[in-house]
């Protein structure tokens, strides 16, 4: 396991402007997998020195929620973020969504910075946040309107309907949320921001409140689709396993105020991945070890050592250090 | 809900105990003796009322029945200012209060949705909110009357102004607390301001606001008999000042029971259409 820390090789070159053309191993790895042949130094996501303070009565500087965040997603990577309550994670996702905005630092996505929402970044809410007076398709029709404003209601109810589909919800078109159980809500909050075909889809921990069973079958749901779409995908989740299931990343948070990227796991565990032979791989526990212990013991202890570079976090491959050990 | 008919059955109960004891408190003979009782000015001045022996004006329920049945089948009559239909005087009562009640509407749906959109906005309009919405709207009246000059118009301005304030106050509650979360999704999707304003606030608030609409035909219609009896000249409230210079107590309980049937009327389709765009989550 020790050896498994080591910071194998690191995420990105240095500053936004540096063209450095060496690519990482990294973004090398991704690309080849999604059969890009294209490789740029630049990442299709790119956050810098991102960090939050919230205004607290009395206190003119307040300890910052987290600070120095630095991390990149390719184009087409599924990166998971990992890390207990209160490390901030919601305020991350609803920076990159432009829904808040950092204290300081910046997010880049594909050339440009993030300056509140865009349809460019499709969201799914912690809470389904459908609105109530409107059917499951009147829902998903209401993004997709806004996407193509031009659109006949024809083409907007079919598009819609595709989507609906795809979340096996094709029965429920005209129920209203109130008639749909938690798992079908959030998976209407699924059709409606893939509906919109969004360059980066963002989800808020789609899936706390959903018993085991409904979340398996939606996370099944999920990988389907993403697969289908290439979608580029962010996501949070406090969820070990969910995050082994369905992340190409997984980014480890310490735990706040003050909260930092501890590292960057790869996960090594091949594709096409199915829940019930997943744990089959030699990989697995490796990596679920790692992660657990992560939780549990260093999210807390956490201590940058003299290597430990916020601008570059570590990028861990917790199987490959355990063949190799 | 197995005995559904036990309701209504009790709701007759009562109301044939409540009919019979009225019917026994009228037709009590009145104490044998009132005539000598009374003080012989008083007496010359009442003239063959005190023959009568001082008679209560106070009817049976045989009597205000017939007189309902009367009223019922000629509502619309007119025989001069002091006598028309009971449906005409309704009829007026009722034109008024839409007519001030929509005006209300009109000018309290998007003020108060300025409001809640704008804490800056709600802050400021605040304190006038506060001193303006405890005042009687009869207190209005003397204030209308001079400067609008026209009673009709004054009585509808009272019914305009008491009925603002619920539907201004709950609209902006209503706004102001619209689901954050529904607001970022508009966000996220890049909806314009109007789209946002008419597909995402306006549904999210309007049970409140029909709450405060409700509200607000409640009080209208309880203000327009009292502002009908100051100005006068026709609506409800005037026949029932004007049946009470009649001494027609019959008259005047058919005109209660009328405006109690109509107050519930405008409530029920206030509900109804309350009902029709409530969601439930």
């Amino acid at each position: 396991m020790n050896a498994s820390l080591a910071p194998v090789v690191t995420l990105r070159t240095q500053a936004s402007g540096d063209l450095d053309d060496a690519p990482s191993l990294a973004s090398a790895s991704s690309a080849a997998k999604k059969g890009l042949t294209t490789m740029t130094t630049q990442p299709f996501l790119k956050v810098e020195g991102l960090k939050r303070q919230f205004p607290q009565p009395g206190k003119p500087d307040p300890a910052p929620v987290f600070e120095e965040l630095h991390f990149g997603i390719e184009r087409g990577q599924f990166v998971c973020v990992l890390g207990h309550s209160g490390c901030g994670k919601t305020t991350i996702l609803n920076i990159l969504a432009g829904l808040d905005e950092a204290t300081d630092g910046h997010v880049i996505m594909d050339g440009r910075e993030v300056r509140g929402p865009s349809l460019d970044r499709g969201v799914v809410f912690q809470g389904h946040a459908l609105m109530p007076w409107l059917s499951a398709l009147k829902n998903v029709e209401f993004a997709v309107r806004s996407r193509h404003p031009d659109w006949s209601a024809k083409q907007v109810r079919e598009h819609a309907v595709k989507y609906l589909e795809l979340v096996h919800l094709g029965h429920a078109l005209d129920k209203k949320p109130a008639e749909l159980s938690g798992g079908m809500k959030q998976r209407v909050g699924i059709a409606r921001a893939f509906s919109i075909e969004p360059k980066m889809l963002l989800l808020d921990e789609p899936f706390g409140a959903l018993d085991a069973l409904t979340r398996g079958s939606i996370q099944d749901e999920l990988i389907g689709i993403v697969e289908a779409t290439q979608q580029t995908v962010f996501m949070i989740t406090h969820d070990v396993d969910e995050a082994i299931l369905l992340a190409d990343r997984i980014v480890l948070m310490t735990n706040g105020p003050r909260a930092k990227i501890a590292e960057i796991v790869v996960n090594p565990l091949a594709r096409p991945r199915v829940r019930e032979t997943l744990h089959q791989q030699p990989a697995f526990y490796t990596l679920r070890n790692h992660l657990v212990d992560f939780l549990v013991k260093r999210s807390r202890e956490f201590q940058p050592g003299p290597d430990w570079d916020p601008k570059h976090p570590p990028l861990v491959h917790p199987g490959q250090a355990s063949q190799s050990a | 809900m197995k005995k559904a008919w036990l309701a209504p059955l009790l709701s007759a109960l009562f109301f044939a105990l409540f009919v019979g004891v009225w019917y026994l408190a009228t037709s009590a003979p009145s104490g044998g003796g009132a005539a000598p009782d009374m003080d012989p000015e008083y007496a010359a001045l009442m003239g063959a009322q005190a023959q009568a022996g001082g008679q209560s004006a106070m009817p049976g329920p045989g009597e205000v029945a017939a007189k309902i049945w009367e009223h019922l089948s000629d509502p619309f009559y007119d025989r001069g200012t002091n006598d028309k239909g009971l449906g005409i005087q309704i009829s007026y009562s009722i034109a008024r209060v839409l007519g001030g009640y929509l005006l209300a509407a009109l000018v309290a749906i998007p003020l108060g949705f300025v409001i809640g959109m704008s804490p800056l906005v709600y802050k400021a309009l605040d304190p006038f909110i506060q001193i303006l919405k405890p005042i009687s709207p009869l207190a209005w009246m003397p204030l209308a009357l001079y400067t609008i000059k026209d009673s009709g118009i004054s009585a509808i301005f009272v019914i305009f102004i008491c009925s603002l304030w619920p539907m201004l106050v709950n609209t902006a509650f209503g706004v102001a607390s619209v689901r954050r979360e529904w607001l970022n999704v508009a966000r996220t999707l890049e909806v314009s301001p109007m789209r946002k304003a008419f597909l995402v606030i306006l549904p999210a608030a309007a049970p409140t606001i029909l709450t405060g609409m409700r509200i607000s035909i409640g009080i209208a219609w309880l203000v327009i008999v009292a502002a009908e009896m100051l100005v006068g000249g026709t609506g409800i409230g005037y026949f029932v000042w004007n049946e009470w210079n009649n001494l027609s107590i019959t008259n005047i309980i058919t005109a209660i029971l009328l405006i109690g049937l109509v107050g519930m009327l405008l409530d029920h389709i206030l509900a109804w259409i309350a009902r029709a765009i409530s969601w439930r989550e």
